[in-house]
């Protein structure tokens, strides 16, 4: 049969050439000229969009900074958001690695997230995965992924020395915690209950899945024999709870989860502020804290958000995101934004950082890819007619294990509800 | 369980049994009158709570003491206008193909989501009421107990009671009871239906505009909430029977009181007895406890 040229055929083949000419010409190009691709990852929506928006803030402040270049390379965004659920996350990095192309994702914000894309990171060849400011322990502790790196301290850490200080140095013997029901929780649950039973102190735990808003059960189920009432939700959760609280004319002292004694709360109006003042809290940041560094990211942020929706000082999240990009940003500059070779280079650079972060405290990783950092003690107070947690202790280079051998660490089994860490 | 902490959680239950009851009677009445199975009803929580929130954020800045009472008052405007628009422009002229109905009302609900998402964005928000239910009360047995929370229920029995006046005492009344019971020849005597249609739709939408302020003061309002309580609004009617308010009273309370005794007991698995309830009441009474048979 003669070959017939129609008009569509002859316009598929001039397409096919097309394409193939211009790929062929643009390969070798994309490794000099082509801008990086970043995909940012956080939770615009559910519970905790306040604190994903403030990741954004941050990282936003830190590009505009390095004016969207790394390793003389442009830098290009692609943003995500997730509402702190599993697999709404897996499915948006899923969308930015296989559709928009990026060369590795910062983020999530919050725990069982991170966990799910720990577990994909490892799918991936040539891609890396830098963790944002989610916090279960078990995500670079058991089972971690080799292209998963996690620059932010985890839940368990950001619990050292809290322990302890509300059974020895506020000599209370029992505590009632709240929590929510996933593994973010779990992971402070663990570091508090740690040192808090070994101290002596009782605990007990009173769990809600994430997105509870009726916490009236919960309240009244708050054991009358209770010295103090440990807080950990965080976000819209806390929110809530903290409200539903105050409504029932709550009075016990209050210890805070590390999301919770911060400015995503403290920024929220309402009766919720006035409880909190006094409430003593342990994570890796605080709004008051006297360290040149941490004055000079605070006066940035400032400046640069509080006429577009800035919170008073920079929330927890955005911190983390910021310290994450940090150190993406420091190790393409090591390259020089060289991410052939599956990333390999990038990779190395990554594990063998050492910075300081925006509070002025070392940060470098562990053989896990997680890291290791300084850890704060703060308490809410009034300043300048506003409640801001500040600083008054501080343990250095506080690993995952809160300084137990790792094997022993390990033999507690993994935080979740029924594994508190409370082992006397 | 002591006796306080199991008194607590029955009156949690109540408490946000008169949540439920609010927003869900008027799901029912606008069923029971015109057979439209309103899947967008959750949206008009939402509007009411995001309206309200709207009018009441400013004036509470202000440290006006009526800002709660204006965001209550513009969240059950707001709920109600929605409410007509969408009986007139696009449910009036389908009535009778229940399906379509729901599937218009589903498209309305996917719309409203986003937009109230673009306009509002996914920060969740809570009104906080007035200081004088603010706080908690001194009751026996119980010991403190939110002010608030019952106010709550004073609020849905002051409903209920209305919604019983305006139902056996009053003309409007009748003819919303006639039409439930034939429509076609409550027309021929000479009523305009659609009109009386109309007036249902705006009471029962204004009903939802009410329990989303109402709610959204007891506990955060956030992106999604629409479904949590359409579905809970249909699980309450079909419990409690369609197109009955006394059922829908008895359904909330069923509901309400199950969900809070499942999270003072097995907290995450509380959801599950919900739906046993519903389960159970659909394989022994499918008209529902005070339904009537179809």
């Amino acid at each position: 049969m003669e070959p017939r040229i129609d008009r569509r055929r002859l316009l598929l083949g001039a397409g096919a050439a097309a394409a193939a000419t211009a790929t062929g010409l643009a390969a070798p190009a994309i490794a000099q000229n082509a801008p990086i691709r970043i995909g940012w990852l956080a939770t615009l929506e559910g519970p905790f969009a306040t604190g994903g928006q403030d990741g954004f803030r941050c990282m936003q402040m830190l590009l505009e900074q390095h004016n969207n270049q790394a390793g003389g390379r442009r830098i290009e965004v692609v943003r995500e958001s997730s509402n702190a659920q599993a697999d709404v996350a897996l499915a948006r990095a899923r969308k930015l690695i296989e559709q928009d192309n990026v060369d590795f994702i910062l983020g999530p914000l919050s725990g069982a997230e991170g966990i799910a894309l720990r577990d994909y990171s490892r799918t991936l060849t040539g891609k890396t995965i830098i963790n944002g400011s989610s916090g279960a322990s078990d995500t670079t502790l058991r089972n971690p992924s080799p292209n998963f790196f996690r620059f932010n301290t985890d839940g368990v850490q950001w619990m050292a020395g809290l322990g302890n200080y509300v059974r020895r140095t506020l000599n209370v013997q029992e505590v009632a915690i709240v929590a929510g029901d996933y593994a973010f929780p779990y992971a402070q649950v663990f570091g508090f209950s740690m040192e808090f039973c070994r101290a002596g102190g009782r605990a007990t735990y009173l769990w809600s899945p994430l997105g509870t808003t009726d916490y009236s059960s919960i309240i009244a189920r708050i054991p009358r024999t209770a010295g103090a009432l440990v807080v950990i939700h965080g976000g819209t959760d806390g929110l809530a709870f903290m409200t539903q609280y105050a409504q029932a004319g709550g009075s016990l002292p209050l210890i805070g989860g590390s999301i919770m004694a911060d400015q995503s709360m403290l920024s929220a109006r309402g009766p919720h502020r006035r409880l909190m003042l006094g409430m003593v809290s342990g994570g890796p940041i605080a709004d008051v804290h006297d360290d040149p560094t941490w004055n000079e990211f605070v006066e940035r942020y400032r400046r640069r958000w509080s006429n577009e929706g800035g919170f008073r000082s920079p929330s927890i999240h955005g911190f983390n995101f910021y310290t994450a990009q940090q150190a993406a940003l420091l190790a393409l500059e090591q390259v020089r934004g060289d991410l052939s070779g599956n990333q390999q280079a990038f990779q190395q650079a990554l594990v063998r950082l050492e910075f300081k972060n925006a509070m002025g405290a070392q940060v470098k990783l562990d053989h896990n890819r997680q890291a290791i950092s300084d850890i704060f003690l703060n308490r809410i107070e009034e300043r300048g007619g506003q409640a801001a947690t500040v600083t008054f202790g501080r343990t250095n280079a506080v690993n995952q294990t809160l300084g137990v051998p790792e094997a022993q660490f390990l033999q507690l089994g993994a935080p979740s509800r029924d594994n508190t860490g409370c082992v006397a | 369980m002591t006796g306080s902490l199991a008194l607590t959680v029955v009156l949690n239950g109540l408490t946000l049994a008169a949540l439920y009851f609010l927003v869900a009677c008027g799901f029912s009445l606008i069923f029971g009158l015109m057979r439209t199975v309103n899947m967008a009803h959750g949206s008009l929580y939402l509007i009411g709570a995001y309206v309200g929130y709207a009018v009441f954020e400013p004036l509470y800045d202000q440290d006006v003491w009526w800002a709660w009472y204006a965001g209550i008052a513009a969240g059950v405007a707001a709920a109600a206008v929605f409410g007509v628009a969408m009986q007139a422009v696009l449910l009036g002229w389908m009535q009778g193909q229940e399906l379509r109905q729901a599937l218009v009302t589903i498209g309305i609900s996917i719309i409203v989501a986003d937009q109230l998402l673009a306009v509002f964005g996914g920060t969740s928000r809570q009104f906080f009421a007035p200081d004088a239910i603010f706080g908690s009360t001194e009751l026996p047995i119980a010991g403190r107990y939110p002010t608030f929370r019952l106010f709550q229920i004073g609020v849905a029995v002051m409903v209920g009671l209305a919604l019983w006046l305006l139902l056996a005492r009053t003309r409007l009344g009748l003819m919303i009871r006639a039409g439930v019971d034939d429509r076609a020849m409550l027309t021929a005597l000479g009523v305009n239906v659609p009109l009386v249609s109309l007036a249902v739709f705006a009471l029962g939408a204004g009903l939802a505009g009410l329990g989303g302020v109402i709610g959204a003061t007891a506990q955060p309002v956030a992106q999604g909430v629409d479904a949590r309580f359409l579905l809970t609004s249909l699980v309450v009617v079909i419990v409690g029977g369609m197109g009955s308010i006394p059922g829908t009273a008895i359904g909330a309370i069923l509901v309400g009181v199950a969900e809070q005794v499942g999270q003072a007991l097995f907290p995450t698995y509380s959801v599950i007895l919900t739906f046993a309830i519903m389960a159970a009441v659909l394989a022994l009474r499918p008209q529902g406890i005070l339904g009537r048979p179809a």
